[in-house]
């Protein structure tokens, strides 16, 4: 006989505050079946535990039915506790009257004890069938993948190979390094960015347990939690890297020396069509660009290409082709970082009137010793001596029409290039920093403002509304100081956009490959926003760094680390159990028409040709139901999510 | 007041929802964490998928007399089965055919995509379906059984 309990949680005031709980526990009490019905102020604690356990004992319950929060925070709590008591872990229903109910309908109270009630007799109508189910093991691969080596990605790898796991680390640029490679300075400390990172990345170049994948892309993903299945795209270098020693001859005698634009430095400088990003690149192996090369482009570069000439090591290969590798790891890590806002979309800020008017990324470039001027400051225009800087703040950031969000390095960054202006160009030279708030958030960043802000800077609380360029090439702007209430007028010979940090441009089919969310904001959405911070929708990938929104290095690198802890949980054990709520088939209905194998895109059904039954392979299917759908005869049954236990609720409703 | 004396608006409908887990569901979820009010009319019923949503729930749902029935799942393309959202609408075709031919509105039902972080979405489709579904005035399958 089923004997089921139903706990109904106040949640404090969350649903205490909105549903009556009284009347909830007496309405439930006298539905079938259930034998004993109580409430408790917080049931996911320890007494709310003990009031279950006990409860089950006393009342000999079969089905238990808890009445609380929504079902994706405190299931497997729940799970376990009537574990604890000897149930099996599959024997609970929940009825979730605070997302869905308490918290949404705050104003009605009647209206929301009548929904409360009905939610709480669908669960203990569909609680009276649910069967004690068994997991299966499954063993899992020890291997992991991460994606993208920026700070993060590095970070991550790093920390799985040194607790003893082989890592695949596929970055999709020529070298590893990411944005943290082209900043000069980091705040608020203001240790040399390269000096800190160059160290790292020689790290995973050597380390025995990472295997780099540079130059490559995740094509596709198949297998669930445990066991991945990867399909990697190694896009060719026409360089044998066996080979390149990364002399860069090749580079020198380039006949596109000079004329190509450099990505790394931001467009700021020009590059040769075979190139390292930078001199510190990890591999340091050269790359052809395939759009640039004149032999990859038309067959012919002059006589002989100066490349394959001057290369002693003969490693030019104009002939080499893509190639497709495949990983199977246990659990991936996604690290793919950023891009920054195109101010040119923003008019006003003028920003492709004049070559003065840059982001703060190409001033990283700018003031980078290793960057295309060598770090000395001038005008870019006409290469004149800059007596003037602005920094406009909040560039497509904070605005409801285009990114509501705070890119949070922003104000930093113009704080840090304030300073690093001041010690490059003295104090002649004249700085305005026009900000909506500055933020200044992180350890040590308050302390670092306060030094700015007590200095000879010019801190002007307001956006310009348009940014016009003179005819003499200065740049001009108005700008209302919310502050001292004044208009002001600003005269810059060089002005840095803080842009909106927004999602890498394909960040879209990346989670479509992996089967991971995004948020509103476009970046890749976290399981939990508090609690659950680098873990994602699927079980086994985890996210860390600024893919999952935008923020500083000491954040990237923390929930690196958190993220690697995280896949370290999968990775190094033996087994996992695997979900049972998956298909099953009533072999006595089943007539193998086959239906379900057509829809299944998991290839987890087959057809027994002995026996003419439509199978399930448990490991494979991961219980989306499709078949269950599809099946003309209602030969497929979805474990604890039948047919008729979903009909029962229908019922229940109306 | 009889159920005829009410004018069509004045009802309350009756609306189950069918949310897949991995975006409606949750999207309902983060409507409820961010506090967003909406009209108490529906049920939710969680599936795994929108794919798995058999029509003979949907039927039984309106024959039964429910005023409207929502089916969620993710965007195209974001299916956590893949694809199990594209088979959602393919039935929703099909679905909508035969409530025609059996003389039942096919408006009363809804399929939309509703992502993790669409709180607010969850919360205008509800109130959307709601409203929609005063115009239309009460299920007549509800008085049928009635006789
Ligand atoms: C102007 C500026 C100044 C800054 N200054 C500071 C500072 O002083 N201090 C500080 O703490 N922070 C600073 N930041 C922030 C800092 O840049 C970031 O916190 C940090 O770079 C984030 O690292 P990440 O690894 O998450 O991303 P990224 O550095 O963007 O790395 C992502 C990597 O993934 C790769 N990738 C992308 N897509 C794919 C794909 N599909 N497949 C394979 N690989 C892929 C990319 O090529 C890249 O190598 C600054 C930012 C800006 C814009
Ligand atoms: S899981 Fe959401 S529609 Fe398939």
């Amino acid at each position: 006989m089923v004997k089921i309990g139903v706990f109904i949680c106040h949640c404090g005031t969350n649903i205490g505050g909105v549903v009556d709980i009284d009347e909830l526990v007496e309405f439930s009490s006298r539905l079938d079946d259930v034998v004993f019905a109580t409430d408790y102020k917080y049931m996911c604690s320890d007494p709310g535990a003990r009031v279950i356990k006990e409860a089950i004992e006393e009342h000999e319950l079969t089905r238990v039915v808890v009445t609380s929060c929504s079902p994706r925070m405190h299931e497997p709590t729940f799970q376990s506790v009537i574990e604890d008591a000897g149930l099996n872990r599959f024997c609970l229903e929940m009825a979730n009257i605070r997302e869905h109910c308490s918290w949404v309908h705050k104003d009605k109270k009647e209206e929301a004890t009548q929904k409360a009630k009905e939610l709480v007799a669908m669960a203990v109508r569909k609680s009276k069938t649910l069967e004690p189910l068994k997991s299966f093991q499954k063993e899992v691969v020890h291997d992991a993948l991460v994606i993208g080596a920026g700070i993060a990605g590095i970070q991550a790898s790093l920390d799985l190979a040194e607790a003893g796991k082989k890592v695949y680390l596929v970055e999709r640029e020529p070298s590893i390094g990411g944005r943290m490679a082209q900043l000069d300075k980091t705040f608020p400390t203001l240790d040399c960015s390269s000096c800190i990172l160059t160290p790292k990345m020689m790290d995973v170049a050597r380390h025995p347990n990472i295997e780099l994948l540079t130059y490559s892309e995740v094509t596709e993903v198949d297998g669930s939690v445990g066991d991945f299945d990867v399909k990697v795209k190694r896009k060719p270098a026409y360089v044998d890297w066996d080979k390149c020693n990364g002399c860069g001859e090749c580079a020198q005698v380039c006949r596109m020396k000079g004329r190509v634009e450099d990505e790394f430095n931001e467009g700021l400088g020009k590059r040769s069509a075979i190139y390292v990003p930078f001199q510190q690149a990890v591999p340091l192996k050269y790359t052809i660009d395939p759009n640039k090369c004149l032999m990859l482009l038309s067959g012919r570069c002059g006589e002989s290409p100066p490349c394959q000439d001057v290369c002693e090591l003969g490693a030019i290969d104009y002939e080499q082709e893509e190639e497709m590798m495949e990983l199977n790891v246990g659990s991936i890590i996604v690290a793919t970082g950023y891009d920054m806002m195109d101010p040119n979309g923003m008019y006003e800020y003028g920003y492709d009137h004049s070559p003065d008017i840059i982001t703060n990324l190409e001033f990283e470039r700018l003031i980078s010793s290793s960057g295309p001027t060598s770090g000395e400051i001038r005008r870019i225009s006409d290469g004149e001596e800059v007596k003037s800087v602005s920094f406009i703040l909040c560039v497509g950031s904070r605005d409801q029409d285009l990114q509501e969000y705070c890119c949070r390095i922003g104000c930093m960054s113009a704080l840090k290039h304030a300073y690093l202006l001041r010690d490059h160009l003295g104090d002649e030279v004249d700085l305005n920093i026009c900000y909506t708030d500055i933020r200044s958030f992180g350890k040590g960043y308050e302390e670092f403002y306060r030094r700015i802000r007590d200095g000879n800077t010019t801190l002007i609380r307001g956006r310009p509304s348009e940014i016009n360029v003179e005819k003499d090439g200065s740049i001009n702007f108005n700008v209302f100081d919310t502050m001292t209430q004044k208009l002001l007028q600003v005269n810059s010979d060089l002005v840095v956009l803080v842009p909106a940090l927004v999602p890498r441009k394909d960040s879209g089919e990346l989670s479509q490959i992996l089967r991971i969310s995004e948020g509103t904001d476009g970046f890749f959405l976290e399981s939990h926003p508090k609690l659950k911070p680098a873990d994602t929708a699927t079980d086994g990938v985890f996210i860390a760094g600024c893919c999952q929104g935008p923020k500083d290095i000491p954040d990237a690198v923390a929930q690196a680390s958190g993220a690697a802890s995280k896949a370290m949980g999968i990775i190094s054990r033996e087994e996992l159990e695997s979900d049972p709520m998956i298909a099953w088939v009533d072999e006595d209905i089943c007539v193998g028409c086959g239906v379900c194998i057509d829809v299944c895109p998991y290839s987890a059904r087959e057809l027994n040709e002995v026996t003419g039954i439509a199978e399930v392979d448990e490991i494979l299917c991961t219980g989306c139901g499709g078949c269950i759908a599809a099946c003309p005869s209602n030969a497929c049954i979805h474990k604890n999510m039948t047919k008729q236990q979903i009909l029962r609720m229908i019922d229940e409703v109306i | 007041m009889s159920e005829n004396d009410k004018t069509k608006e004045d009802f309350e409908p009756k609306v189950v929802g069918f949310l897949c887990n991995w975006c409606s569901y949750a999207g309902a979820d983060l409507a409820g964490t961010s506090r967003i009010q909406y009209p108490p009319n529906i049920r939710v019923i969680r599936v795994m998928c929108s794919g798995s949503v058999d029509s003979v729930y949907v039927n039984r749902a309106l024959i039964e007399g429910a005023d409207a029935v929502l089916i969620g799942g993710c965007h195209p393309g974001d299916c956590h089965y893949l694809n199990g959202n594209y088979k959602a609408r393919r039935k929703m075709v099909l679905m909508k055919n035969i409530l025609t031919t059996l003389g039942m509105e096919p408006e009363r039902v809804w399929l939309r995509w509703i992502s993790a972080s669409e709180g607010q979405k969850f919360a205008d489709t509800v109130k959307e379906i709601v409203e929609e579904t005063k115009k239309l005035g009460p299920n007549p399958m509800k008085e049928r059984w009635n006789i």
